[in-house]
């Protein structure tokens, strides 16, 4: 079989298309890297809409521990406090069993105009349940980093945005916000890098890989497994990792030199990867 | 355990409670408790160790350390560190059980690798299959114990060079100046003033540590998540306390000891850099 029928078998094959079977017997190489390249898509899909929905939601915190008013402050600090202080391993166990116990019937949601039945059973699926625990999980991580930033901020910012007469959302979108953003980007960079590192827990906690749908370190162990031999498919993870970890740093250095256009060049900071406090 | 809890079906209320965390399978994961804390007290200076070695070779004057050595500390970054969970103890099982194979039964010439299997002599098995329990659940842990040092080594790596190139290279220049050589500045110097600028990334490499321990599960050890599985899972009527699933709430349990756990170390890091900073030359010793 060539590698190119390998590739449509098993291309698409961590989505449900294509081949049904795994391969199980005489596994080449071609298979093993089309295999585990495909379940790098969960990986991607998992790591990308966390990180995007957490960025508002870690923004939202950042603000909540900031603030005066008791009942948001609290909120925010325990918050991140949980999802900070307990690994996500024990999180998604938690939450795996808490969405098992829920109701097995639908919640009917009654919004006026539209009822939702919000199917409960959906909670006990990885794309959905794990997505949730990642988002959380993303959001208090970066909430924290933004808190830090948010306290960087200088104070003569904020006071010549008081004298221009700036105030509330205004001065928040025009001032905070951006230099919030740019204080916290190198650390945000290392976040958004483990991000992508935490998902590969997914598929090992609860969460089942229906059908063998699963992410590439799923399949990565099932080759060790079906081979005996750790030495070709773990190696291919970890090389997919290092090419998603150079695009992504690739991606925020872009986003960073936005973030800097305007600073003077000995000003402007440059992202390095370090692994403090970030790995779950 | 206790002799009224002799006949479960009888009890009711707080005494059936009582009873039913005392069984011995619950004694046992009370005991995985400290499985997991004897884990982190060994993993901790183990790992100590390889970072130490990783930081030192990076800034060796030999090129093939300097090398190794950035490789080390680099490839953490990358790659997901349950990669190297999953990867580590069964390479290393099988190196063990590869070099025991030509040493032991150097007149097999049959290939180790025969296709999907791993074939070794019966006298390289390891742990041999007519060793006791322990036995095997001490090679595993053993190797599971090798993988965190391994993996939190390249974080302390990190920690540690960071921390050596913090150290003011005034203090440096005057060992120099004072004749002292490379080897005396380096021990008398270096080492000395390392550890205040280490010791944020370190508490911090504790708490990482801490929140990996239920890894363990993934390596086949009988820790507390397989344990909090095992006991939470339905018991019909057949078992002496039939309960429904309780998974959710072992799991919380869970939950709240390692929030416990990171909240006390922190307690405990933040006197430490305190004590630390006392008469140093930063901005947290001068304060106080």
């Amino acid at each position: 079989m060539s590698c190119l029928q390998t590739l449509s078998d098993y291309g698409l094959r961590s989505i449900g298309y294509g081949e049904r079977l795994l391969p199980k017997a005489d596994i080449t190489l071609c298979e093993q890297f089309v295999l585990i390249g495909s379940g790098m898509i969960w990986n991607i899909y998992f790591a990308i809409l966390a990180l995007l929905l957490g960025f508002f939601l870690s923004t939202i915190l950042a603000l909540g521990k900031n603030s005066n008013f008791w009942l948001f402050s609290n909120f925010s600090r325990t918050f991140i406090f949980i999802f900070r202080g307990s690994p996500l391993f024990i999180q998604f166990f938690f939450a795996y069993e808490l969405f098992v116990i829920l109701p097995k019937l639908g919640v009917d949601l009654d919004l006026g105009f539209v009822t939702i039945t919000l199917e409960t059973r959906w909670f006990t699926k990885a794309w959905l349940g794990a997505l949730i625990v990642l988002f959380f999980n993303t959001s208090a991580y970066a909430g924290e980093i933004f808190y830090g930033a948010l306290r960087a901020v200088p104070s003569q910012d904020i006071e010549s945005a008081d004298a221009f007469g700036l105030t509330g959302i205004k001065k928040f979108k025009r001032i905070i916000w951006p230099t919030m953003l740019r204080l916290a980007w190198p650390s945000y960079t290392n976040e958004a890098i483990f991000m992508f590192h935490a998902t590969t827990l997914v598929f090992f906690t609860g969460f089942p890989a229906w059908q063998q749908k699963g992410d590439a370190i799923y399949y990565a162990s099932y080759f060790a497994d079906k081979t005996f031999n750790p030495f070709v498919p773990y190696p291919i993870v970890g090389f997919y990792f290092i090419l998603l970890t150079l695009v992504l740093i690739g991606l925020f250095s872009i986003i960073n030199r936005q973030l800097n256009k305007h600073l003077p060049s000995q000003e402007r900071k440059k992202l390095k990867i370090n692994t403090h406090s970030l790995i779950r | 355990m206790f002799s009224y809890c002799a006949d479960p079906k009888t009890l009711e209320g707080l005494i059936w409670l009582f009873c039913y965390i005392t069984t011995v399978k619950h004694m046992s994961f009370y005991v995985s408790f400290l499985v997991v804390m004897g884990l982190i007290t060994l993993a901790a200076p183990l790992a100590m160790a390889f970072g130490f070695a990783g930081a030192i070779a990076c800034r060796s004057s030999i090129r093939l350390f300097r090398y190794l050595g950035k490789t080390y500390l680099a490839m953490i970054r990358g790659i997901p560190d349950i990669v190297f969970f999953l990867f580590i103890p069964i390479a290393l099982d099988q190196a063990f059980e590869y070099l025991r194979h030509k040493v032991l039964c150097p007149e097999v010439t049959e290939a180790v690798r025969q296709g999907n299997d791993f074939v070794v002599c019966t006298a390289a098995k390891l742990p041999l299959s007519s060793a006791s329990e322990w036995v095997h659940d001490f090679y595993g842990f053993s190797l599971a114990l090798l993988a965190f040092g391994f993996v939190f080594g390249a974080f302390t790596g990190n920690v540690l060079l960071g921390a050596m190139s913090a150290v003011p290279k005034a203090q440096l220049e005057t060992g120099e100046a004072f004749g002292f050589s490379p080897r005396q500045i380096f021990r008398r110097i270096l080492l000395k003033q390392m550890w205040v600028y280490a010791l944020p990334g370190l508490s911090n490499l504790w708490m990482i540590l801490i929140k990996a321990t239920p890894l363990l599960f993934l390596l086949g050890i009988e820790d507390i998540v397989y344990w909090a599985k095992e006991l939470g899972g339905i018991k019909t009527g057949v078992y002496e306390y039939p309960h429904p699933d309780w998974r959710a709430w072992y799991f919380g349990v869970l939950l709240i000891f390692y929030l416990l756990l990171t909240y006390l170390s922190q307690l405990v890091f933040d006197k430490l850099t305190f004590r630390l900073s006392l008469g140093q030359a930063t901005m947290a010793g001068k304060s106080n």
